[in-house]
């Protein structure tokens, strides 16, 4: 980062659908994909005269984020109309918080096991809850004038998360939304998916760059951008660093500083892999908030919160930690295992108790589990070999009685035919090779190869290779690793 | 306060209506009365009363979350100006 001329400043607005069955204020269905306005009624469709009434678990899972987003809860909290015209918000305003939001001030963790930035707290500005809107569909092929509109996502419980401005780079940007999806992810309060619309992401980005007339004061900003239509986190990415681009392009040209242009809006075009300008902002005074006097405010007692609280369960930073100190792995590894999911990682847990070795057990759970699972498309609880039937066989390459690719092959076995270890062993004809076999083995092969002998004698152990591709071809069960140990033991006994 | 024509020229905009001169004028002068009768509230004291968020004193008014039946489609579809078999159809939305 160094190298640029300037500081990328990234702040992100995070909306998330939250998994309830039924809408923020009436209780028609959430369920994606149902034809067109087939849940609708006169509550989210905005008919003169009904009345919202708020959904408890919507507010629930709501409190639940905030906390695991470590946020401050008020005992009190309201509703706030903000008013647009928009043909996807029949009521002319959306149910959103205004002046007193439902949390406050938290922060999320984030780091990179890749370490391309330092482990850092991003700052939570607050979360509120609000309605979502309705879709508006334009077919341009069909060239006709009208747009239609669907409403069966209006008055779907919306959490807004809005960072602080404090991302300097689109990794860490990316990194935040990774650990954030994930966090909601664990506390089952959304299923995070963005292609179905359930997480979305704007991005506001601006530069900073040093003042050349006052090189110990405050950086230069640059207008503020905001960023819109980013379909995946690799997406946020890219625009990030294309809009980070253009601004110093535009900077170098203009010299606009933050506060002489209005903040514009722009839009990440996948294809072309550029942003685009769009509609220029309006002033946040033209939403015109005021209080909802359909609904009433609630108030969460400091003990009801800290009931939710304990209830938040494992969350991924603390499970990331957990499985490093008991089971000895890695960062890297343990960020894996948890970015699969709780179902994933209790697999791992069950496997490494059961074998008694974190390392291998992590290691299979990564390079053959995970592969067959993405290759599969299925998930862990699709799998066929249960940790116990699993540590059986890692038991076996414990104790050198399978090498690696023997025990890959076992596994294979295991999952296509449905085999016991026994069973796939008998299946593949994998004897286990007696210890006194294979050290007569060994002695037969010494006393073949006295070259070679005479090369591992001279501390060439490479050499011993040799004597290990011929026991394998006398018997393919051999464990080559024992082979080799005992080939080396062996030549430096005789003379 | 007064209202000036330029406010309700931004208000109208932001109610995507359509404004003649005739028509700001008359409604310059017809919000500004409506606007000054409820500034009278202006006139009262509030240094010491505490903000009220709702006129009604309830809080935690909840539903549980259990889907209810939605409204027939043609039922919904039936107050719109202009519709077709799924969806209500409104002037070309285009951008974001």
């Amino acid at each position: 980062m160094s190298e640029l001329p300037y500081k990328i400043v990234i702040g992100l607005e995070v909306h998330v659908q939250l998994a309830t069955q039924s809408k923020l204020f009436c209780r028609c269905s959430t369920q994606f994909g149902a034809p067109p306005n087939t849940q609708t009624c006169p509550v989210c469709s905005g008919m003169p005269g009904a009345l919202p009434v708020l959904n408890r678990e919507a507010y629930r899972m709501a409190v639940r984020a905030a906390l695991a987003l470590n946020c401050e809860i008020p005992e009190f909290t309201k509703w706030d109309r903000k008013q647009y015209y928009y043909p996807d918000l029949p009521k002319g305003y959306q149910i959103s918080q205004f002046d007193l939001p439902m949390s406050q001030h938290g922060h999320l963790a984030i780091s990179d096991p890749k370490n391309r930035f330092e482990p850092k707290r991003v700052g939570i500005i607050r979360a509120h809850l609000e309605e979502d809107a309705g879709k508006s569909m334009h077919d341009e092929q069909a060239g006709t004038a009208d747009s239609r509109i669907d409403l069966n996502r209006c008055g779907t419980p919306l959490l807004e998360i809005v960072s602080e401005p404090e991302m300097y780079s689109p990794e860490e940007a990316k990194a935040y939304l990774t650990e954030l999806k994930l966090l909601l992810t664990y506390l089952e309060v959304s299923d995070c998916n963005m292609q179905e619309g359930s997480l979305r992401v704007d991005a506001n980005v601006n530069l900073h760059i040093p003042d050349p007339e006052a090189a110990d004061g405050p950086p230069i900003a640059t207008p503020i951008v905001e960023v819109k239509n980013m379909n995946s986190f690799r997406a946020v990415e890219r625009a990030l660093h294309y809009e980070a681009d253009r601004q110093w392009e535009v900077w170098q040209e203009s010299h606009q500083r933050l506060g002489d242009v209005p903040k514009q809006t722009r839009g990440w075009d996948e294809n072309a892999e550029i942003t685009r300008g769009q509609r220029s902002k309006e002033e946040s005074s033209d939403y015109r908030y005021f209080p909802d006097p359909d609904l009433v405010p609630v108030v969460m007692s400091a003990k009801e919160t800290a009931e939710i609280r304990n209830q938040l369960g494992e969350l991924p930073a603390a499970l990331r930690k957990r499985l490093e100190e008991t089971y000895g792995i890695k960062p890297y590894d343990s960020d894996v295992l948890v970015n699969q999911g709780r179902a994933l990682v209790d697999y791992y847990i069950e496997l490494a108790e059961q074998c008694g070795d974190g390392k291998l057990a992590s290691n299979w759970v990564q390079q053959d589990v995970l592969r067959l699972l993405n290759e599969r498309e299925i998930s862990i609880d699709d799998y066929a070999v249960r940790p116990s039937a699993f540590a059986e066989l890692l038991a076996k390459v414990q104790d050198g009685k399978l090498d690696t690719s023997r025990g890959r092959e076992v596994l294979a076995e295991m999952i296509e035919a449905g085999l016991s270890v026994a069973d796939a062993m008998e299946k593949l004809g994998i004897a286990e090779v007696d210890d006194s076999e294979l050290v007569e083995l060994c002695q037969s092969l010494i006393a073949a190869n006295p070259k070679i002998v005479a090369d591992i004698q001279a501390g060439n152990l490479k050499a011993a290779g040799a004597l290990i591709g011929q026991a394998k071809k006398q018997n393919p069960n051999v464990n080559p690793s024992r082979v080799r140990e005992l080939c080396i033991e062996l030549s430096s006994e005789a003379s | 306060m007064s209202l000036s024509a330029s406010d309700v020229e931004k208000v109208s905009l932001l109610a995507r209506l359509l404004l003649t001169p005739q028509e700001i004028e008359a409604l310059t002068s017809q919000l500004g009365q409506i606007v000054e009768y409820v500034d009278q509230l202006g006139e009262i004291d509030t240094e010491q009363v505490e903000p009220l968020a709702h006129a009604v004193e309830l809080v935690n008014v909840w539903a549980d979350d259990e889907v209810r039946p939605s409204l027939p489609r043609d039922e919904v579809l039936s107050g719109a100006p202009h519709r077709d078999e799924d969806s209500y159809l409104v002037p070309a939305v285009l951008g974001d």
